[in-house]
């Protein structure tokens, strides 16, 4: 016990007198948490577009008008060419060319229909589709709204005609996105101090050479990996309750579960982690070949985790995998406590799996490590 | 100069005698590129319905197997009950729930309105958002054949969509030029920002700057097995890019590469800025790894948009290179834009290596402290 403890002192003394890492490890999380949870959304602000209007007439004029209104779409620039517009849509200063044909007013106040194009920027197919959709919604409403002033009474009533729709978005009513992203976050800046400050640990005093002063004394395995594991666990739950305290009092996020039976599971998720950090340790010469492999497995946890893109849209073989992901459990643990206020219950199933993984990692880890040089 | 050739050698010499780290830094690429190539999709597909049809007529029936028909939504199955949806939301296995009122066929024969209610799970409101557009656009349209079906000819304004350079919506088009910026600017800045530290370390740099070469060589022999290997990369992710994953290339290979390079220099150039800064390994791996991954990621553009973004993020957004040679890639790769179209992130791209150039060479320290 004694040895353990000054093993500890030992590590904490490293961290804290290393000045240029304190604020990496405790600074950056914070800024990252703060600012990167906005960025995540793919809410339609003002959308640039070019206006081909062959007609001139009050109708179209009326209709962009409307556009213009919407605060969905801003008008950049007009032509009298088509191709003009699409050169902007080239030089990315335009998103949607709008083409308005010769005799559009004259077709609708003769009751004949006409048409309206929207070249759109797919290149990002996401905000394409929300384009197409939000336009195609205000040429609806303008197209019903025109068309009572010009055509009998047997028509009107026929438009009275209809579906409501009213969507309703439970759990989060405004589809307010820093609520889904804040959690995921934080789960990743804090697998990432686990991961990268273990995985380099062991390393160093290898390169170093330190290593072998720590061989020759009698510390035993598990007391040597305890101390190793231990501050960065520590230090990990703390900048979790850090950043739970920036999401619940900066950013106002209600927190409808239990925050205690989120530490107690962040305290298996770190020992995974930190576990996956040590067996990288393990396994490499120098400090540059253990942090490659750890980012290459963290960009892996990370993109396909389900932090920003859902894994319902991977195919199923990445689905497959994400079921030896720990982040995606812990991201998925975290929003369904935080947001739903899902109990044990709920979540034990996956409280199991990273049980599981720390079974499985953490003794492969201590296993690797020798104490004898070769 | 001599002396500078032999130092070039000697650094060639120790990357490539490496193998497990030579391996890694071609093989992870690749196999990166692949992985999220075929598994990172935004679009929506199938996502899970289940139905509360109170009327079960022939509208709502014909109105289901619509949305059933559709990609993006796969109908799971039929609830009798309004409190089950909490249940289901719950254990999560469901994205949406479709109400429809009672006597839907009737009221809708009568020209009154009925109801149909969308519920979302919402605590993914990006998702959220995406599948109640989508419904009640398929609503909206199905709504619309009916009453032409009903009536003759209804003038009214039709909409013609052209979908320009991604007629599919296929997001892949999106992910893998966004894959190229991400994993060029992690390579580079992070393995030069931590084979020049290592040489402080290991208290190299002492013989190095003892040695007659100046400190400018000393940083450019340092990169140049970098840039080489960095290149390399993206010729085998551009590969990867047309035969694998088929991404249409409609622009010039040559600007392509031009660019590449360019953004090559940049991200070095960051990366011996780091490097100058920073005193160990340690403090440069979490600054280029830590420090560069999450913002690379979500602020270049690579998954959302950066026009969806908050004002203020969309000028911190100006700062990171990434973004720059993303616009440019896209750019190139999907409308064929030429140079005179992307001048502009080019010339931002190449003051940013200026930059930070500048900024190595002012705290590049000659001496010992």
């Amino acid at each position: 016990m004694r040895i353990i403890k000054f093993l500890l002192q030992k590590e904490f003394l490293q961290i804290f007198r290393n000045k240029g890492m304190l604020p990496i490890i405790f600074l950056m999380p914070v800024v990252q948490l703060v600012v990167l949870s906005f960025a995540a959304t793919y809410e339609l602000r003002e959308v640039d577009f070019h206006l081909v209007d062959y007609d001139q007439s009050t109708a179209s004029q009326q209709l962009v008008n409307k556009f213009q209104a919407s605060g969905y779409f801003k008008l950049k620039s007009r032509s009298s060419d088509v191709d003009e517009g699409l050169q902007k849509i080239r030089a990315n200063n335009v998103r949607m060319v709008m083409v308005i044909p010769q005799d559009f007013d004259q077709q609708l106040s003769s009751g004949r229909g006409t048409s309206v194009q929207m070249n759109i920027d797919a290149v990002d197919g996401v905000t394409a589709g929300l384009i197409q959709g939000y336009g195609r919604s205000i040429i609806q409403d303008f197209s019903s709204e025109v068309q009572p002033t010009l055509s009998n009474i047997q028509l009107s009533s026929q438009s009275q005609q209809g579906i409501e729709i009213t969507p309703a978005s439970w759990y989060n009513p405004n589809l307010d996105y820093i609520n889904y992203m804040v959690p995921g976050i934080l789960v990743v800046l804090v697998s990432m101090i686990g991961m990268f400050l273990s995985g380099m640990n062991i390393v160093r005093e290898r390169e170093i050479g330190t290593i072998e002063q720590l061989n020759v004394t009698p510390i035993k395995r598990y007391q040597f990996i305890t101390g190793k594991l231990l501050p960065f666990w520590i230090i990990g739950l703390f900048e979790l309750g850090l950043g739970l305290a920036i999401a619940r009092f900066g950013f106002n996020i209600p927190f409808v579960g239990s925050v205690w039976l989120l530490f107690a599971i962040a305290g298996i998720y770190l020992l995974v982690v930190e576990g996956i950090g040590l067996f990288i340790s393990t396994i490499t010469n120098t400090q540059q070949q253990a942090m490659f492999i750890a980012w290459f497995i963290m960009v892996v946890f990370i993109l396909m985790g389900g932090l920003f893109t859902p894994i319902e849209s991977m195919p199923p073989w990445a689905q497959d995998l994400t079921l030896v992901n720990p982040i995606s459990y812990f991201i998925k643990i975290m929003r369904m406590v935080l947001l739903k206020g899902a109990g044990w219950a709920e979540v034990q199933h996956l409280v199991v799996g990273l049980t599981l993984m720390a079974a499985l990692i953490l003794p492969a880890a201590i296993f690797r490590y020798r104490k004898s040089t070769s | 100069m001599q002396a500078f050739k032999g130092f070039v050698i000697k650094e060639f010499k120790q990357i490539y005698r490496d193998k497990r780290t030579l391996l890694v830094l071609f093989g992870m690429p690749i196999i990166q590129m692949l992985l999220f190539g075929f598994a990172i999709r935004n679009e929506v597909e199938n996502a899970k319905v289940m139905v509360l049809d109170a009327s079960h007529d022939q509208v709502t029936r014909q109105l289901i197997s619509k949305i059933d028909a559709s990609n993006y939504f796969a109908i799971e199955g039929e609830i009798q009950r309004y409190d089950q949806i909490e249940e289901l939301f719950q254990q999560g296995e469901i994205d949406e729930v479709l109400v429809f009122e009672s006597d839907f066929a009737r009221k809708l024969n009568r020209g009154e309105k009925p109801t149909v209610n969308i519920i979302t799970d919402a605590s993914n409101p990006n998702l959220a958002q995406l599948i109640q557009q989508y419904s009640s656009s398929i609503i909206v349209d199905f709504q619309q054949r009916l009453a032409d079906n009903s009536k003759l000819q209804r003038g009214g304004i039709t909409t013609n969509v052209n979908m320009l350079f991604n007629p599919k919506l296929e997001s892949v088009n999106l992910f893998v030029p966004g894959l190229i910026a991400v994993i060029l600017m992690l390579i580079s800045a992070l393995m030069t920002s931590i084979s020049i530290t290592r040489e402080k370390e290991m208290g190299n740099m002492e013989i190095l700057l003892v040695s007659p070469l100046r400190p400018g060589q000393i940083i450019i022999g340092k990169v140049l097995p970098y840039l080489v290997l960095a290149f390399v990369n993206v010729l085998t992710v551009l590969a990867l890019a047309r035969w694998v994953f088929e991404v249409p290339f409609r622009g010039s290979y040559g600007l392509f590469l031009a660019e590449s390079l360019l953004f090559i220099f940049t991200a070095l150039a960051l990366g011996v800025f780091i490097s100058t800064r920073a005193n160990d390994q340690q403090t440069a791996m979490m600054v280029s790894l830590a420090g560069l991954l999450l913002p690379t990621v979500l602020l270049s553009g690579f998954i959302f948009p950066i026009s969806s973004m908050p004002v203020i993020l969309q000028w911190i957004s100006n700062i990171i290179p990434a973004r720059w040679f993303l616009i440019i890639v896209r750019s190139i790769m999907l409308k064929d834009s030429g140079l005179l179209l992307v001048w502009k992130e080019t010339l931002i791209l190449a003051v940013m290596t200026i930059g930070f150039i500048a900024l190595s060479v002012r705290s590049f320290k000659v001496r010992l402290e």
